[in-house]
Formats: C-alpha cells, sequence, structure tokens
C-alpha cells in the first residue's frame, strides 16, 4: 500500500538551491520565512544590544544621536515586521495546512510569492543603511517629521516603499490563510472544532486586510508629500498631521493584536498538550479571538489621547480600550484552566508557555492602565510606554515563538531541541527580561522621556538604567544559547517519531518531517483534538495507552502536488523593482518604474501560463 | 422541419443532456474539493474586495477630512457635473455589458460573451477618456496635485480609482485574448466571473465617489 504513494510522480522531495527558489510547498515556505525572520530578528535584536549600551550610563557616547535615531526606528521596524509578523506567517504557513489536514494552502504560488516580497522588503528596508541613511522618525514616523522639509534624507523613502512591500506580502499571506481554513479543512472539521493556533492565524489574517490597507493609504499620502508635492500633511498648507495619526494608529492598534493572536494560538496548542488536557472552555476562547479582534478596530485613538481630541473622544476610546481586558481576561483563566490537574511536563516548551500567562498579563495591566486617560496624559512619552509595549510584544509574542520553536521543530526537522540549553535559553529570558522591561515602567514613572539617545546623571536613572541594560545582555545571552542549540541540534540524528509530544492535533499524525504531500489518509474529524481521540478513544482523558496513528503512508489515493515555479519570485522581483524605481526616480528619470513593470507583466504571464498542477 | 433536421435537432439535445450531466458532475466534484463549496479563487476574490473597501474608504475619509479647506471657486467649483454624470452612466452600462457577457457564457453563447467583453472593455475605455477630460480641463485651470488639499485629495481619490478602472480593462483584454485562445469555455469560464466581480466593485466605488465629490 505505502508502495503505491511512493511511485507517484513528484512526490518524493527534490533538492538544491533552485528547489527551494521556485518551491511552493507550504512546509519549505514556512522554515523559508522562519529563517529569514530568524536572521531578521537577530539584527533587531542587536540594534536593541546598542541601544541598551548607549543608555548603560549617563552621558553615553557610543553612537550619535542621528545614529541613535536610526537604531531605534529599525529596531522597532525590524522586530515588528520583519521578526514577529513573518515569524507567525512562518508558523502559521508550516502547520495551519497540517493541523486542518490540508495537502498545502489554496494557493501554493501565491504563498511563494508573499515570502519574495517579505524578503525583498527587509533587503530593501536594510539597503537604506549603505545607500544614504536609514530611516530615523521612529516605527510610527509621525508627519511632519516624515516629511522632506524636516527630514531631507532618504531613509524615510526606503521605509515608505519597504514597508508597501511588506504589506503587499503580508495581505496576500492573508488572502491565503483566509481561503485555505475556510475551504480545505479535513471532512468533520467544521468552524467550531479548529483547533486554536488555527484561530488565531484566522482573526489575525481578517485583521490584516481590514488594517492594512489603511497604513497603505497612510503611507501613499506621504509618499506624495515628498515626491509630488502635495500637502497631506503639512500644516503650513492647511494639511492636518492628525490624519496621519489616524490612518496609522487604525492600522497599527489592530496590527499589535496581528502580532499577538498566533501567539495566543501557540499557547493555547502547548499549554493543552504538555497538560495532556482539552483546552479549557475551547468556545469562550474561540469567541474571545473574535472579540478582540473586533474590539480592535475601535481603540486606535488611546494612542493619540495627548494630542487634544475631544474629551468625548478620550471617553468612548479609553472605554473600548478597557473592553478588551473582558476576552483577554477570559483567555488568561482559560489557560489557567487548562493547566490545572493536568499531567504536566515542564518542557521547555511549557516553560515558555506557562512564563508568558504570568508575564504578558502584566502587559495587559499596564495596558489598562495606559488606557486611563489622566494616567495616560502622565506618563506618556515615558519608559513606562515603552515597558508596557515590550511586555505585549516580548513577554507576548516572542515567548510564544520561543515556545512554538521548541514545539515544532522536532516536527519540522526529525530533531529535537536540546532541552537543557532549551532550559537556560528559558531562565537567562524570564529574568533578563524582567530586569529590562519591568524596570522600564519604575523608570518611566520616575520621568524618564523615551527616544532620548543619553541623559544627564544624577536624576534618578543610573542605578535603573544599567540594571536593563545588564537585563538586556542576559536576554541576548538567551537568544545566542538558543541559535547555538539550533545549530547543535540540527547535526543531530533524526530521532523524533511522528508524534514526540503525544499531541492532539492533525500535524503530529503523519511522520516528522511530514512527506511532501502531508497526509496519504485522514481521519475522522470530531472534535478540536482528532488524533487524541484517535489515540486513546473520542472525548476519553488521558490513559497512558494511545493507539498509534500515522497519516503519511498506506493511501492509495492519487496525490497531485502543485508544480515548483520561477514565477513567483520573478513577479515580486518586477514588483519590488517598480517600487525602487519610484524610490530613485527623481534621480533616474522614473525609468525603474516601466523596467519593473515589464518584469512583473513577463511574470505574470509565465504565472498565468502555467498549469498549477 | 426536415427528417434530417428534426435528426439534428435531437441528437442536439442528446449532446446537450450529456453535456449538462458532466457538467454537473464537475460541479459536485469542484463543490466535494472545498469545505464551503465555493471555489478557492471566487472566495479569495471576494476577500480581496473586502480589503479594497477599506483601501477607498481610508482614500475617501482624507478626501472628507479636507472637504471645504479650499475654496469653492478654487476647487469643487472647477469640476464638470455634466461630464461625470455621462462618465458614471457610461461605467454603469459597463457594468451591464458585463453581466450579458457571464449570462451569454452560462447559457453557452461564446461569441455573444466575447461581444460583450469588448464593449466593456470599449465603456471602460470611453470612462478613463472621461477622465482624462477632466483632469485636462483641472490643469488648464492651474489645479493640479501641487496646488492646494481640493486638487491634491481629487487627483489622489480619483486617480487611485481611476487606476483601477485601467487594470480591469487589461484584465477583461486578457479574458477576451484567453477566450479567443480557447482558454474560456461554458465548462469553465470562473474567470469571467472573477473578473466581473472585480469590475463591479470598481463600478460600485465610483458611485460613491461620484456622491462625495459631485453631488455633496
Amino acid at each position: 500500500m505505502a508502495t503505491n504513494v511512493m511511485t507517484l510522480p513528484r512526490t518524493s522531495e527534490p533538492t538544491g538551491l533552485w528547489s527551494w527558489i521556485t518551491t511552493v510547498d507550504h512546509k519549505r515556505i514556512g522554515i523559508l520565512y522562519l529563517i529569514t525572520a530568524g536572521l531578521f530578528f537577530l539584527i533587531g535584536g542587536i540594534e536593541a544590544l546598542i541601544i541598551r549600551t548607549q543608555l548603560a550610563a549617563p552621558n553615553g557616547t557610543l553612537v550619535s544621536p542621528d545614529v541613535y535615531n536610526e537604531l531605534f526606528t529599525m529596531h522597532g521596524t525590524t522586530m515588528i515586521f520583519l521578526a514577529v509578523m513573518p515569524l507567525n506567517t512562518g508558523f502559521g504557513n508550516y502547520v495551519v495546512p497540517l493541523m486542518i489536514g490540508a495537502r498545502d494552502m489554496a494557493f501554493p504560488r501565491l504563498n511563494a510569492f508573499g515570502y519574495w516580497l517579505f524578503l525583498f522588503g527587509g533587503l530593501l528596508l536594510y539597503s537604506s543603511f549603505f545607500l544614504g541613511g536609514a530611516p530615523n522618525a521612529g516605527w510610527f514616523g509621525y508627519a511632519p517629521m516624515t516629511e522632506r522639509a524636516f527630514n531631507p534624507g532618504n531613509g524615510i523613502n526606503f521605509w515608505i516603499l519597504s514597508l508597501q512591500l511588506l504589506g503587499i506580502s503580508s495581505i496576500v499571506g492573508a488572502l491565503n490563510f483566509i481561503v485555505t481554513i475556510l475551504n480545505m479543512r479535513a471532512p468533520g472539521m467544521t468552524i467550531n472544532r479548529l483547533p486554536l493556533f488555527v484561530w488565531g492565524i484566522l482573526v489575525t489574517s481578517l485583521l490584516l486586510i481590514f488594517a492594512l490597507p489603511s497604513i497603505t493609504v497612510a503611507l501613499i499620502l506621504l509618499l506624495f508629500d515628498r515626491y509630488f508635492g502635495t500637502m497631506f500633511y503639512l500644516p503650513s498648507a492647511q494639511g492636518d498631521p492628525l490624519l496621519w495619526q489616524n490612518l496609522f494608529w487604525f492600522f497599527g492598534h489592530p496590527e499589535v493584536y496581528i502580532m499577538i493572536m498566533p501567539a495566543f494560538g501557540i499557547i493555547s496548542e502547548i499549554l493543552a498538550t504538555y497538560s495532556r488536557k482539552p483546552i479549557f472552555g475551547y468556545a469562550a476562547m474561540a469567541f474571545a479571538f473574535a472579540g478582540i479582534s473586533f474590539i480592535s478596530f475601535t481603540v486606535w485613538a488611546h494612542h493619540m489621547f495627548a494630542t487634544g481630541i475631544s474629551p468625548v473622544a478620550d471617553i468612548v476610546f479609553a472605554g473600548m480600550s478597557f473592553l478588551v481586558a473582558v476576552p483577554t481576561g477570559i483567555k488568561i483563566f482559560n489557560w489557567l484552566g487548562t493547566i490545572w490537574k493536568g499531567s504536566l511536563r515542564l518542557t521547555t516548551a511549557f516553560l515558555f508557555a506557562a512564563g508568558f500567562i504570568g508575564q504578558f498579563t502584566i502587559g495587559g495591566l499596564s495596558g489598562v492602565m495606559l488606557a486611563t486617560v489622566p494616567v495616560d496624559w502622565q506618563i506618556t512619552d515615558t519608559y513606562f510606554v515603552v515597558g508596557h509595549l515590550h511586555y505585549v510584544l516580548f513577554a507576548g509574542a516572542i515567548l510564544a515563538l520561543f515556545a512554538g520553536t521548541y514545539h515544532w521543530f522536532p516536527k519540522m526537522t526529525g530533531k529535537f531541541l536540546n532541552e537543557r540549553l532549551g532550559q537556560a535559553h528559558f531562565w537567562l529570558t524570564m529574568i533578563g527580561m524582567i530586569l529590562v522591561f519591568l524596570t522600564m515602567h519604575y523608570i518611566g514613572v520616575l520621568g524618564m522621556p523615551r527616544r532620548i539617545y543619553t541623559y544627564a546623571p544624577a536624576q534618578g536613572w543610573d542605578l535603573w538604567n544599567m540594571i536593563e541594560t545588564i537585563g538586556a545582555f542576559l536576554v541576548g545571552l538567551g537568544a545566542l544559547i538558543f541559535f547555538i542549540n539550533i545549530l547543535i541540534s540540527l547535526r543531530q540524528p533524526k530521532t523524533s517519531q511522528g508524534d514526540p509530544w503525544d499531541g492532539q492535533t492533525l500535524e503530529w499524525a503523519t511522520s516528522s518531517p511530514p512527506p511532501v504531500y502531508n497526509f496519504a489518509s485522514m481521519i475522522p474529524v470530531s472534535s478540536p483534538r482528532p488524533l487524541w481521540d484517535a489515540k486513546y478513544g473520542a472525548h476519553s482523558e488521558f490513559a497512558g495507552d494511545p493507539k498509534k496513528v500515522d497519516l503519511s503512508g498506506g493511501g492509495t489515493a492519487q496525490v497531485h502536488l502543485p508544480n515548483p515555479s520561477f514565477w513567483p519570485i520573478v513577479l515580486a522581483f518586477g514588483l519590488s523593482f517598480m517600487l525602487v524605481g519610484i524610490l530613485f526616480g527623481p534621480e533616474t528619470g522614473w525609468l525603474g518604474v516601466p523596467i519593473g513593470v515589464v518584469i512583473m507583466f513577463v511574470g505574470l504571464i509565465g504565472w498565468l501560463a502555467q498549469p498549477a498542477e | 422541419m426536415s427528417a434530417v433536421g428534426k435528426l439534428e435537432q435531437a441528437g442536439h439535445h442528446v449532446g446537450e443532456s450529456v453535456e449538462q450531466v458532466v457538467d454537473e458532475t464537475h460541479a459536485q466534484v469542484a463543490h466535494a474539493e472545498t469545505t464551503t463549496g465555493l471555489d478557492h479563487r471566487k472566495l479569495v476574490m471576494w476577500v480581496f474586495i473586502a480589503s479594497e473597501t477599506i483601501f477607498f474608504a481610508a482614500l475617501m475619509a482624507t478626501y472628507l477630512v479636507y472637504r471645504g479647506k479650499t475654496p469653492y471657486e478654487e476647487g469643487v467649483g472647477l469640476l464638470d457635473l455634466n461630464v461625470a454624470s455621462l462618465n458614471t452612466f457610461i461605467l454603469l452600462a459597463s457594468s451591464l455589458t458585463m453581466v450579458m457577457s457571464l449570462q451569454a457564457i452560462e447559457n453557452k453563447k461564446k461569441g455573444r460573451m466575447i461581444v460583450f467583453l469588448i464593449l466593456t472593455t470599449i465603456l471602460g475605455l470611453a470612462f478613463l477618456g472621461g477622465q482624462a477630460y477632466e483632469y485636462g480641463k483641472l490643469l488648464q485651470e492651474g489645479i493640479s496635485l501641487d496646488t492646494n488639499l481640493f486638487g491634491a485629495t481629487f487627483f489622489v481619490l480619483t486617480g487611485f480609482h481611476g487606476s483601477h478602472v485601467a487594470i480591469g480593462v487589461l484584465w477583461i483584454i486578457m479574458l477576451i485574448i484567453r477566450a479567443l485562445r480557447g482558454g474560456i469555455s461554458e465548462h469553465n469560464h470562473l474567470s469571467v466571473e472573477l473578473g466581473g466581480l472585480y469590475w463591479h466593485f470598481v463600478d460600485l466605488v465610483w458611485v460613491v465617489l461620484f456622491t462625495i465629490i459631485y453631488l455633496i
């Protein structure tokens, strides 16, 4: 039976560089996302360490004020757009089709196209360092600070156009996820049996398609201001800088949830798996996902309390912001309920997930504080805000991504990450993180402003800044151990079975790593944890004697796999070329634009002419 | 009617019913392949359109925020309601011809479909011509992107809509080429439906633009 599968055409995996350039396999694209975003995470981390070194003591002289502005801008932009978002996309790409029992994403070539746009967007952003200076106006790019009159360098132009590329990449990826999740579920997997990670990716994708167009427009208007003499954000010509803030934060606040929802999903899967229990309150968890994403579109102006919007707006946006705490609280209590009386296994993945619950809750609570208008007026633009946002994004998203890596690494490679190094990574990260980010809340209340390149001594900040820097380097050391762990583990022999963690969802029902076609057969789905049902009987508790389930072979169905394709990278290159043509338009007579369009057209024709299967 | 004619007609009927059975089987298989029963491409088109609504909503919000900041005679007062109304009529008519082309291929009349697609292309180009005329007039009056907030918002808003129309025209031309090369048949005409979805969306956006720019 198994031989039936193996003799089918195109079921074996090709190798070599060309096979990666032309791949349309969701697992390979997922790995490409993870590696690329992992490297950007490393770069963003190094930027953070330079910042912390500069601030370790008063009157720091490591970097100039100009370079400092570039560093914090690039650190924020990198971590958000080049690390957390694509890491989420990477895990989503790899895991979602496996979790819903699909062979691939709905649009394999569009998937590859999204990855190449992400890569080119990241490279474009970083090329600014060598081509006239990096962006320096913060990841929020407040107008009119970003206008040519006040910021004449090329950095902002790089920032605008690379964010457009990354935005298109995210839209394309989100469209693909939505169709895949709605349309390619295994028989029996109704929407209320979706694993929670899949729920997380689904709501994230919906947030992306409704939030991203707003920043796309904001950036287009800025681009026109800088290139074509419009005055959208110029107060001198009746333009309104608050227009930028409204358009930006209409995207920017949902963006926070875009980064954290997949993390919620990862945490839910991991806590359930290592507690050997079903997730507590599944329906409430799913509704909380929907609730948070809906509310996230009604709170953006809480980023603008200090700009003097009307008291009524203050009250409404503060009230809506408080409301976010309700579904988030539901999630936190349900996670606790999931662990409660479980047969816990304290693996590194579980430790990170458990650490996430406690630390992320602090981030949520400081968020409620900031949503209180008078408190916000007092501490806005101080390190309190920096502490808060890192408690949500580092203690939230990054801890979850670390947890997810330990959890799914054996699935992706067939090899385990070293647990001893993992534990060292965990403790260094936790201690370092608390030192650096919890301290920031305190020093913010003491009055230390954000975005300053240095400070005078004897204001009561010196000791705390030194503690923060020590903490940052502990986090950095942990991350170093993490990367070393990955490199060491990759050289070990494959020792992982298909189901190393006694998993509950379908990705563990096939081999590790999965065959290129994922599944040769499928089991019936009657709950959010179909593999558990198949191993222990439907809806039964952990009983210690599982039935063996392996769906990687033994089927007789014909397997049609999508053709590898060269055209996604051509189309992505053409689009990137066109945007670079705009970037250097005034100097090059806009020649790059038609060239880019021609390359795109060639890519599109090739794409349409090539059969998908 | 001659015996031969009757025979032919009967044969035609038989042929048709066989085709119909095949068609239905195709449809069933296609449905079984997706969870919702909707084709992937149709679903993605709807979600993409949902995303585009926010894109245009943000541009329109910008227009409305700055409306009234420019004196009437240096802005809205210079627009030509007659040309815009004619343009609106043209674009709405193009939606009608687009529907007719889809209906034609659903009734297995491929030639008729191509004719209506060509009509849609012509109407789309006529709309773009009308817009170019409006642009030319404004530029003559000295209003451009960098003159005032009216110029900036008007040209950016209608420009992005116009480029969507232009992409739609290219899309329909590609549909015509595909149809002529045999890529579209009565069993395989989803591409016409998808092009139509996009085209109607772009029309609908114009109806809103026309209202907020010319009518209120």
